[in-house]
Parts: structure tokens; sequence; C-alpha cells
């Protein structure tokens, strides 16, 4: 039963996996929250690729497997390419009268982290995307390659420690903004493209199902925090979460066939970034004197980007 | 319904033609492709195919080789059959890849049309990039010619998607020596082509979600050498079904191939082993040099560069004194890879020939019958003397001074 039908997160939770709890992911990690609600809010058959993190090394080590669906790994970078490899092999198929069963209907979705998607599987998910496969990419962002042992990304927010950028005597951390993958997937004209997080389970299924019924290719970047790199309590997960969100830190939207841009949160109170940035040990050295400044930057940056979305919205550019 | 194609009895095709209609005429399912010289026409001739109505596939211009390689994986998941075609550089980016498809037993055609490898920048054929995939866990087939390319071709569809082979195969041709040389051939049918190829069957199908299937698990040190153990074993015992695929194929067409061709052998006292386009220009050596000079000389060849035929090459090469083994790629601080293997089989039968290496042709570097006379001519005399008059290792039509570095310490 699909999540169209239900109407509490009780429901949800007593729903019919397709994503086995069995795996071993950080207790506390926010991917496996993401990706069971991906799978839950379809009824319709899945293929699914997965780039090589956190994801894949924690759900199908031999001989056992998480994935109740169709499921393929290959490498680092190309997830996108292998399931729209596996896409085109589907329309091949259809076209020649060899599937099984063709009038059951398929989706196909790639899982990366930010790590692939947004540094060493760019490339791949360019590609795809330009040449319009009917998809959706969904990026796990925990900010870090955590799979290895918390390396910076270019999804590291600055100011972030990261084991290869890291704060010391002589350094606040990572020097360099996130980039904004999201203006970027928009740009290539795709017709869905969301910014979501799980705390916000009901928008979030809601734009999962978007884009699995939109034909063509649609991206969909997720927080996802860490706790492990993050450095918070693994009870903190949402709490920290609702933060992401309430400190605008993580705006949540979408942009409809690359212009119409939806706001699809707005926090009640926003929440200073301060109180996010201390909740979390990545951020601690941030607090010293010396460091302000980049607090102060971090929060202007957040105020700046806020303000450029509202007016995206309105303008409908 | 693709639109039927005119195909007369014989054609004039270049290698890369050959091969995109080999492609065509074996109905593949996805190809995924992205072009690099001297392979560029095979993905180009197949686009014209698709643009004019002749291909009921998928046709897949990615952004990059690794892509190329990756969509056919994805696709070659997916139960049906999938090809594409690559050289060089395109070849050495695809590498990560090779191996996936291979572990995952995904029978994926890769026409592969021998190009040097980078730096200096060369477009020329040489085999650095077949030598690069000979650990990759592929079959790998050489064509010497367009027709053989072509033929090659259609038999791969037949061995890798074989039930006890499932594995991923290469077809080499020599970039534009063969690739872009046109020469008579006498293809089949589009009928008899696709009723020797066969329907696909597919094994592990992510289109088939009744059951559905993990691919690309990890495996640690608990089951990572068994896999690759019984990938190994599988590429083995694919001997067999290489043999039977390719005495059929003889049958239909009276061209017959052998994991290894010897030429001239029965009686030779000398043999000369090579690989590629290079084996034709040692063919009419040998043969001119037997009538003009009397050297009982015989020309070997592997027709398949993977699995390696060991005990094969040690047969064709056991009467023999004296065996010259031609490299075609930088040894890089070696012997000549593909000397290693040879003397190795020699070395396992009882006879304990003279055998020497030349590495030659690097870059396009043109290889003439005249060269292979002389290399022939020496090998007669190593037999003569008895012992290996020469460095073990030359360099064959290289500028400059005279380069060796492995004395001879045999008489």
């Amino acid at each position: 039963m699909a999540i169209t039908s239900i109407k509490n997160l009780k429901e949800f939770s007593t729903n019919n996996d397709r994503f086995e709890g069995a795996h071993t992911l950080c207790p506390g990690c926010a991917h496996s929250m993401i990706v069971r609600e991906l799978m839950n809010c379809t009824d319709d058959n899945l293929v699914i690729a997965a780039n090589t993190g956190c994801l894949e090394v924690s759900t199908a080590v031999y001989p056992f497997t998480s994935w109740d669906t169709s499921w393929i790994h290959i490498g680092f970078e190309n997830a996108a390419t292998a399931v729209t490899g596996s896409e085109a092999m589907y329309r091949a198929r259809k076209k020649k009268g060899t599937l099984k069963d063709p009038n059951a209907p398929v989706k196909f979705v790639a899982f990366g982290g930010d790590g692939s998607t947004y540094d060493i599987g760019f490339q791949w998910l360019s590609g795809a995307m330009e040449r319009g496969h009917d998809f959706t990419y969904i990026c796990l962002d925990n900010e870090n390659y955590a799979n290895t042992g918390g390396q910076r990304s270019s999804s590291t927010p600055i100011g972030a420690t990261t084991s290869t950028a890291q704060a010391g005597s002589a350094s606040y951390g990572k020097k360099e903004k996130k980039k904004d993958i999201v203006a970027i997937m928009a740009a290539h004209g795709a017709p869905y493209v969301a910014q979501l997080a799980p705390n916000k389970w009901k928008s979030m299924a809601k734009g999962f199902q978007t884009a699995l019924e939109t034909e063509g290719p649609c991206f969909i970047n997720t927080v996802s925090a860490c706790c492990t790199e993050w450095r918070f309590d693994p009870k903190d997960t949402i709490h920290i979460t609702d933060l992401a969100t309430d400190t605008l830190m993580f705006p949540i939207y979408e942009i409809i066939n690359g212009h119409e841009l939806n706001i699809l949160y707005r926090p009640k109170n926003v929440v200073p970034v301060e109180e996010y940035l201390n909740a979390q040990g990545r951020y601690k050295h941030l607090f010293k004197p010396e460091n302000k400044h980049v607090i102060e930057k971090i929060q202007s940056d957040i105020n700046e980007y806020w303000d450029k979305l509202q007016r995206r919205e309105e303008a409908r550019i | 319904m693709a639109k039927k194609y005119d195909i007369n009895e014989v054609e004039v095709w270049d290698g890369n033609y050959a091969a995109s209609q080999a492609l065509r005429q074996a109905q593949v399912d996805v190809v995924a492709a992205y072009p690099i010289t001297p392979s560029t026409p095979v993905v180009e001739n197949y686009g014209n195919y698709v643009a004019n109505g002749y291909i009921d596939g998928e046709y897949v211009m990615v952004e990059s080789e690794h892509a190329a390689m990756s969509g056919c994986i994805g696709a070659a998941a997916s139960g049906g059959r999938v090809a594409t075609a690559t050289s060089s550089q395109g070849f050495a980016l695809m590498a990560e890849v090779l191996y996936q498809a291979s572990g995952m037993r995904l029978p994926i055609v890769l026409v592969v049309v021998n190009r040097a490898l980078a730096s200096p920048l060369n477009v020329r054929g040489d085999h650095a990039d077949m030598y690069l995939g000979r650990d990759s866990g592929w079959i790998q087939i050489d064509a010497f010619n367009a027709e053989e390319a072509y033929d090659l071709t259609l038999c791969a569809f037949r061995i890798g998607e074989h039930m006890s082979v499932r594995l991923p195969v290469m077809v080499h041709q020599d970039g534009f020596i063969t690739s872009h040389t046109a020469q008579n051939i006498h293809p089949l049918s589009d009928e008899a082509a696709y009723k020797f190829v066969g329907d696909y069957k597919g094994v592990d199908d992510m289109l088939d979600f009744s059951k559905p299937v993990t691919y690309g698990a990890q495996t640690e040190e608990d089951w990572h050498f068994e896999h690759k153990a019984k990938q190994h074993k599988a590429l083995m015992d694919s001997r067999t079904v290489i043999d039977g695929v390719f005495a059929e194929y003889g049958k239909l067409t009276g061209r017959n191939y052998k994991r290894v061709e010897s030429y001239m052998m029965e009686d030779a006292e000398v043999a000369v082993v090579g690989l590629g386009s290079t084996v034709e220009t040692l063919r009419v050596a040998a043969k001119q040099l037997r009538e003009e000079e009397g050297i009982k000389v015989g020309i070997v060849a592997p027709r398949c560069f993977r699995p390696f035929a060991f005990d094969e090459m040690a047969d064709a090469l056991s009467g023999v004194k004296a065996i010259a083994v031609l490299d075609r790629s930088s040894p890089g601080g070696a012997m000549g890879a593909f000397f290693n293997e040879v003397s190795a089989a020699v070395l396992s039968s009882a006879n304990r020939p003279l055998v020497t290496n030349f590495i030659y042709g690097l870059g396009g570097r043109d290889f003439s019958i005249q060269e292979a006379k002389r290399i022939i001519r020496e090998q007669k005399a190593h037999a003569d003397a008895g012992h290996i008059t020469t460095q073990i290792q030359q360099f064959s039509g290289l500028r400059g001074p005279k380069l060796g570095f492995f004395e001879a310490k045999r008489s």
C-alpha cells in the first residue's frame, strides 16, 4: 500500500517495506528514512541504482541484500547512467514485446550521496539529465564523504570541519561555499527539481511522488543528517533536521520546468543559525571568538539565499 | 518493426562498417556509445541505421566512454542484448567499468578498434588498449582483417550469451589498417545472421519483478576470492563454447576459426607469433621466404587473446627451434607481455626453443613484409647457431641507437 492512502506516521511505520530494516547504516542515519519513504510512496515496480557510498555499502554485502526490488550498484559515479541504461532497455524491450509483464508500471530511481552527486559523479548525472531519460535521481546529502570517514565534499558548508578541511589553530574549517546543486539541476531544464527533508515527511513523499509521476529526468536533493560526522546524538536526527529547515540552512522548495519555484515550507519562527551550528560537533570551533565572523557569514548567506528564493518564487523566473 | 536492409552477397566494407553491420544484424537492444577515433564510424554507421529505420533497439549517445560502458551494464542487467565500440583513451576511461561488467557476468559485446595510448597523443593503431584489457575478465577475440571483424562480432554474441559462459566479449581489430581499409566481404543474409546469433535469453533480469535481483554487491576477504575464481573458471570453460561456435560458423560460411591460428606450421623449423593485422603481413613474408629462400617458417597467432590458449600455443610451437614473439605495445620496463605468455607456454613443453621478443609498430609505425622477412631470417640464424645470436628483446622499426636490455645467456 502506497503512502497516497496513508494518513499518519503510525500507519506509515507499519507499511510493508521493500527496503528491509536489516542493514548496517549507523543508528540515527537519515538515509534509511529517506529511502524507505521513496519506496513506500509508490506501488509501482522499481529499478534502483545506487552509487558507491554509505547506502550502498550498508545494504548489499554478499550474501545479504536489503533490497526487495531490482537493484544495481556499479561504481562511485555512475548510478544515473546505470539506471538510465536500464530505462533504455525497458523502452527497447517494450517496443519489441519481450517484457515479461509489459503493462506493469516501472519507475527508475538512482540514489547517490553528495560525494557522488556534487563531485565524482557530476558528469554522469549531468549527462543522464541532458539525455532526458524518464528517471528520478535522489541525492542523500549529508555534506561530506561519510562512507570514508568524513572528508570534505563540494556540498560541505563553510565553517564545518572535516578530515580533509580541518579546523585548527590556523583554520576555521572549510573555506568554500556549498555548491548549489538544485539550481544546477534546474538549469538542465529538468521538469521537476526539489530540495526536501525527512522531518517534513508529507512534503517529501509528495515531492517523491511528483518526481516519479513526472515524465523525464527529475532531481531531488534531500537533507540527510549524519550523526557520525556532524557529531550529534543518534536520537536527535529529526531534531537536527528540524533545526536545518527552521534556520533555513536547508530551505524546502521545488522548481518546475526550470523556472516555477515554489517554497514548500515557511517556518513560523525562523531560528537563528547559531542554534543549528551549536547542536553539532562539526561547528564547535566556530564559537571561539576568532571565528565569530564565520557564523555571521553563514547567517548572512542564509538570509540572502532565502530572499533570492522568495523573489524567484514571486517572479516565476 | 525495422526496415529491411538490402545486402549483397559480396560487399566492400572496411572493418568499422563490417562491425556495425554485425551489430545491426544481431538486433542489439541497446547500444550506449561515445565516439572516438578510429572506432567512431562504428557508432556513426549504427546511428545512420537508427536514423533510417533499420533498428528497433535503443541508441543512447552518452557523454563519455565510462558512461557508455556504465549504460551498457545497466542495460545488460535488464534482460537484453547490448553492444558498443571504443578505442584507446576511451577504452582506458572505460577500464574501471570493464571489470564491473565481467564481474557481474554480463554478456556485452565491445568492438575495440585498437589504437595507441597517450602520452604522446597518437591516433594510430597499436595494441596498448588491447593489452590494458587483458586482466579485465573479458573474452578477447582478435580479427586480423575486416571480414574477420564481421564474422567474429557475430560469433561474440553467441559466445558471451551462451548459458554456460555469460561473460562480456571484446572483438579487436587494428585501428586504420583494418578499421579503415575496405575489402571484399561475404556477409550472411540478415535472416541467416540472426538465426545464427539467436534470440537473447535473459539471466537475472532486472525487469523481471517477480524475482528481484541485486547486482553489484560487496564482498571482502570472506567471498571476493571465490567470486573471482568462479569468474576465471567461467573464462577457462568458455574455450569449449568458443570452439563450438567457431565450428558452427564454419559450417555456415566455410570460414573456419580456431583459438590459435597456425599457418604453414606442419614442417616449420622457425616461427613468428603475432597479433592483429600483422599476422597477414607475416603470412605473406613466410610464404615468400619459403619459396625464395627455402626457410621452413610458420606463423602462429592467437585468435583468442583471452582466455589465452596456453596448451594450443604450446602444441602449435612444439616442433620449432626458434621463435620470435611480436609485441605491438610498449613493454613498460619488462619483456613484452605477449612474449612472456608465449614463452611460458613453450616452456611447459618438452621442446625448449630459442624465444626472442620484438617490440614493433608502436603508434602505427609501419611493419613491412621486408622487416618481417628480416626477423624470420634472424630466427633461422638462431636455429642454425643453436643459440640466440642477438639481444633477447629488440625494437623493430625504431629510429636512433639500437636498444637492448636482456642479454642471451643460453647457449
